[in-house]
Parts: structure tokens; C-alpha cells; sequence
């Protein structure tokens, strides 16, 4: 089971204060909070991508690979990479390039994004959106995984005889979530190709993403690639922590209140009781989080959201040394209990290489002896 | 197909008690009344929208409803037949009948048999239900029914010497056409299938694999 921690890169004004990070001092503060993440033991960090203020990051592999070099242990990956407006071609070679610097400790996540304005910025068509990730998606697939490629689609022009540069570390691609909120379209998806699902469960009612999950879970045992407990699933959190509930629920409830993405809607009580977020003592997010499991069976990865709508930096590392000190720990005891054996880890380089190998083994096997 | 057919009721007024409830209570009656002459038993759901204001709102802002707006919404677009009924605020139906009608899937309406229904102070604003409510609920391809009932304040009681109203009239005719319509839909039966992909959804697009 993997603990981290994702986040969208806003740059938004502390209500508390009336204070707004510039943009070098917000970038400066994801590769601050990245490189925490490792310090206090957590296994991910995965950063969104924008193309639009009040957001900074553009170009994660930028920002990835300048953390890869500052980390040991850390994966890096995405929340999410735009496979609608992005050219798969570019990114087969970026993720390539981030996965040799990393030493195959990057994945990624993709997403479609949902501002409208966005897709023509790219000379893309929101309408099209699910088209674009599945057809973008299956050339990416195609070119991480054959050395030249032919392809035609309708997207981008055709390639022949194409070879994407450089090629996956030790010829395995590295390892892809998809990511959805509503569109079975993307669970299907996920699905047939054995990749993982990603639900932010964040901003909803986790019944809804509990649906989603089952239903990726039942379409990958359709597809082959294992049971539906064997099927690779992360989801989403949030949390804000402090040694008594009432001093965290005192302290976020301004942060919660002005929130780009609930502030001024629901109180923050109806809130925690309706979503996945937590607020209070750090037993109080064990218990939340512990309970996961079972609503969408055992999983691969948890991440949390901790430094939106405007948090200090100051306060975004203290919650670090918090959920990597305090609730981490706790949990991976909490899910490793009764945790069926069937049930894998999150893939990493090192499980795909051996997976590879262990298949070219057994095709060696079966090949009838030459002389 | 079930005996029972359901009836939603949305009320848009704000006061209470209000005459947009009022009307909305007195279509239910003749309609539920003309289902019974036809044989068919009716389940009523009524939803006062004025409850649902901070939810609707909340939906608006968050993108989920809450369970109790949550079950109003499951109401009204699994129903076999809908009485909308809101007042007309300058011009058009009310700002808070809108925004419930937008946190609805907008497919989640489709061949649902409507009884439009407006409340007014005059009857100068009559058209508002055919100018206003009708365009809305084509779009979602709803079915409205031909007859409108808009209900002015001297609807409910005319001074001495006028012409006495044709409210009760254009009730009775409007609950007949709906509840014609309400009495064969099978809509209330129906299973939707949250997760159908459409058809000709290849997980690999439309190109194929190559």
C-alpha cells in the first residue's frame, strides 16, 4: 500500500491574511512540500496540470524531475496529465525522459481536464474529450511499447515508421492511472488495458466513486487481467490535522469557508459528514481513512490533498510531519490487517521489470527447444 | 408495468402557505382524480422547493446533492408524470424553480410528461408559461402537455360583478392531458444503467488497435 500526497498547484490568497504566494514563491513551496513528502516517509507525490491561472503547473515533468534529483525514494507522479490536449508523442518521450532521470521512479496519471477554454488554447474540442483520451491514449500505449510505429487516427497526423525517444527504462513503460470522477468511458478504459483507476473521492460523497471503482473492478476481471480484487485502485483524501479537533476544525474552517472549490456552500460540518474530507485529531483521519478499505475494497494507493486554498507553507509541512508521523504509520498497519494475499502492491519499476522478465521466462519455457 | 403510476410536484413558492402550492395542490387533486376514472392508482410525491434552497444552492456550488435534495431529484426524474408549478418573478419562472431544474442530469428528463403551472399577481404575465417554462422543458425533451395553467390573484376570487374565472376549467383539462399521458408511461419502472457506454464505445477508439 502506497501513501502519498497529490495536489493541483493553486495559487490562492490565505483568507486568513489576505496574503498571495507569486507564482515563484508557490512553485518553490511544491518542490519544499515534494521533497517533505520523502522526509516524513510517504511514498508519492503526484502534481496536476494547467494551463490556466490561478494555477502554476504547466509542465510537470519539469517540476518532477528537478524533485527526482532532490530525492531518494520519493515516486513521482501525476494528478493529472492532460492525454486530451497534450500530443501523445510528446508525452511518451517526457515521461520516458523523467522515468531514466528517476531511475524509474515515475508514473502517471491521465486526466482530461475539465476547463472548456482550454481545449481550443490546444486546438482540441472539449465536446471530444473522451474520444481524445481513448484514441490519444491507445497511440501511447502503442508507442511506449512497439520500437517504430505506424499509426493513423483522427486527432493528429499519421505517423510511419516512428520511433519515440528515448525508450522506456529498461523497455518497460512506466506504470499509468487513469483518472475519472464520473465517465464509465475511462473505467472501461482503464480496465481493458489493466491500468489502474484513480478516484479523487475528494469533492463528492464516496458512494458515488465507490460505484465507479466497482464497476472498473468487475470490467478488469472481464478483460483477464486478474480478479476484481486484484485490480490496481487509488483514490483521493483530504485532510487537516491538529492535536485536538476542535483546534483543527477552529483553524481550517477559514481555509474551508473560502475554498476555490466548496467555500461559501455547504458548512464544513455537512461537508466532512458528506465527503471523504477530515478535519479533527489525527485518530479522527485514521479512523476515516481506515474505513476505506471497506468501502472500495483493499487498494494501492492513498493520496491526500494538503496544500490548497491558500494554506502557508509553514502549515502544509506541519501537516506533513503530522500524516507521515502520526496517521501513515497507523494505517499501513491498519490496511496490512487481513489483507488477502491475492491483492497486490501498486506496481513500481521494479515489480515491472521483474513481471516482464518472469513472462519472457516462462515463453522461453514453453518454446520448443532449437538446434 | 406497475398499477401505481407516480406523480412528482414541484412547488416554487417562497411564502408559505403560498398560491403557487396552492395551484400545485388543486392540479394534483384533478389529475390523480382523472388517473382513478382511468383505473390507475397514483403515488404522489410533492417537493416544496423552498426546504431544498440551501441544498439547491449547495449543488450548485459542490456539483452533489445532499441526500435529502438527493431523494427530491430521484422523485421527480423517475416519475411517470411532473406538476411544475412556480411563480412568475419578473418576467419568468422563479430563480430558485431554475436552479433546481439545472442541478438535474439533463438527459434525466427525457419523455417525462410535464403540467406546466405558474402563479402571478396579474394575469398580464399569462404567456410566461408558454414563452418561459415550455422552451425550457422542450430542451430537456420532456413532454409538456398543450394546456398551461397559470393561476393570477383574481383567479382565486373575482369581486362582484366580474366574469367569473375559468380557472377550475382549464384544471380539469390540463390534469386530463396529463394524466393520459402519465397513465401509460412506464418510466417509473424503468432501469437506468448508470454505467452504459455508448453504443459503439470501442476502449480503444475508433480506429481500432493497429
Amino acid at each position: 500500500m502506497q501513501f502519498g500526497i497529490f495536489t493541483v498547484s493553486d495559487v490562492t490568497t490565505d483568507p486568513t491574511n489576505g496574503t498571495t504566494p507569486s507564482e515563484g514563491e508557490r512553485i518553490k513551496a511544491i518542490v519544499t512540500i515534494a521533497k517533505k513528502a520523502e522526509e516524513v516517509g510517504l511514498d508519492v507525490f503526484a502534481l496536476g496540470e494547467h494551463h490556466n491561472p490561478p494555477f502554476v503547473s504547466s509542465s510537470p515533468t519539469t517540476t518532477l524531475a528537478y524533485i527526482a534529483a532532490q530525492t531518494e525514494k520519493l515516486i513521482l507522479s501525476t494528478s493529472t496529465t492532460l492525454i486530451t490536449t497534450n500530443d501523445p508523442v510528446k508525452i511518451a518521450e517526457d515521461y520516458a525522459m523523467l522515468q531514466h532521470l528517476s531511475d524509474g521512479r515515475a508514473d502517471l496519471m491521465m486526466g482530461r481536464g475539465n476547463t472548456g477554454p482550454v481545449y481550443p488554447w490546444f486546438g482540441k474540442d472539449i465536446r471530444e474529450g473522451i474520444p481524445l483520451a481513448i484514441e490519444n491514449y491507445s497511440l501511447l500505449h502503442k508507442l511506449w511499447r512497439e520500437e517504430f510505429v505506424n499509426w493513423e487516427g483522427k486527432y493528429r497526423t499519421p505517423l510511419q515508421g516512428f520511433q519515440s525517444t528515448p525508450r522506456p527504462l529498461d523497455g518497460v513503460p512506466p506504470f499509468v492511472w487513469h483518472g475519472s470522477i464520473r465517465s464509465p468511458e475511462i473505467a472501461e478504459q482503464a480496465a481493458f488495458y489493466g491500468d489502474g483507476f484513480f478516484a479523487n473521492n475528494i469533492f463528492w460523497p464516496k458512494e458515488h466513486y465507490m460505484r465507479l471503482v466497482s464497476y472498473y473492478r468487475q470490467r478488469f476481471e472481464h478483460y483477464g487481467h486478474g480478479t476484481a480484487a486484484q485490480a490496481i485502485v487509488g483514490l483521493g483524501g483530504q485532510a487537516f490535522m491538529r492535536s485536538n479537533s476542535q483546534a483543527a476544525k477552529a483553524e481550517f474552517r477559514p481555509y474551508f469557508d473560502n475554498a476555490p472549490v466548496y467555500g461559501h456552500g455547504p458548512s464544513m460540518e455537512d461537508f466532512t459528514d458528506q465527503t471523504p474530507l477530515a478535519v479533527g485529531s489525527p485518530q479522527e483521519v485514521i479512523d476515516k481513512y481506515a474505513g476505506m478499505r471497506e468501502h472500495f475494497g483493499d487498494y494501492q494507493r492513498q493520496l491526500f490533498l494538503m496544500d490548497h486554498a491558500g494554506l502557508p507553507l509553514k502549515t502544509v509541512l506541519e501537516q506533513l510531519d503530522i500524516l507521515g508521523e502520526e496517521v501513515v504509520p497507523v494505517l499501513r498497519k491498519e490496511f496490512a490487517t487481513n489483507r488477502p494475499a491475492e491483492v497486490p502492491d501498486a506496481p513500481t519499476h521494479a515489480s515491472l521489470v521483474a513481471k516482464r522478465d518472469a513472462a519472457l521466462a516462462d515463453s522461453a519455457a514453453d518454446a520448443p527447444a532449437t538446434v | 408495468m406497475s398499477d401505481v403510476k407516480k406523480i412528482a410536484v414541484i412547488a416554487a413558492g417562497l411564502s408559505q402557505p403560498s398560491s403557487t402550492r396552492l395551484l400545485a395542490d388543486r392540479l394534483t387533486e384533478a389529475t390523480v382524480n382523472n388517473l382513478r376514472e382511468r383505473g390507475v392508482d397514483a403515488e404522489v410525491t410533492v417537493i416544496e422547493l423552498r426546504d431544498l434552497a440551501h441544498d439547491v444552492t449547495n449543488n450548485l456550488l459542490t456539483g452533489f446533492p445532499s441526500t435529502k435534495l438527493d431523494a427530491a431529484i430521484a422523485a421527480v426524474t423517475g416519475a411517470d408524470g411532473l406538476i411544475a408549478v412556480t411563480p412568475i418573478f419578473t418576467t419568468s419562472y422563479s430563480g430558485l424553480f431554475k436552479s433546481f431544474i439545472d442541478v438535474l442530469d439533463p438527459q434525466s428528463l427525457t419523455d417525462l410528461p410535464v403540467l406546466l403551472g405558474a402563479t402571478g399577481g396579474t394575469d398580464r404575465h399569462s404567456l410566461a408559461i408558454d414563452y418561459a417554462m415550455r422552451p425550457l422543458f422542450s430542451y430537456l425533451h420532456a413532454v409538456a402537455v398543450p394546456t398551461g395553467v397559470y393561476a393570477a390573484s383574481a383567479d382565486w376570487g373575482s369581486g362582484a360583478g366580474s366574469v367569473s374565472s375559468t380557472l377550475p376549467a382549464r384544471i380539469t383539462r390540463a390534469a386530463g392531458e396529463l394524466a393520459a399521458l402519465a397513465a401509460v408511461s412506464d418510466r417509473s419502472d424503468r432501469v437506468i444503467d448508470p454505467f452504459a457506454l455508448p453504443e459503439g464505445f470501442s476502449p480503444v477508439g475508433s480506429f481500432g488497435a493497429q
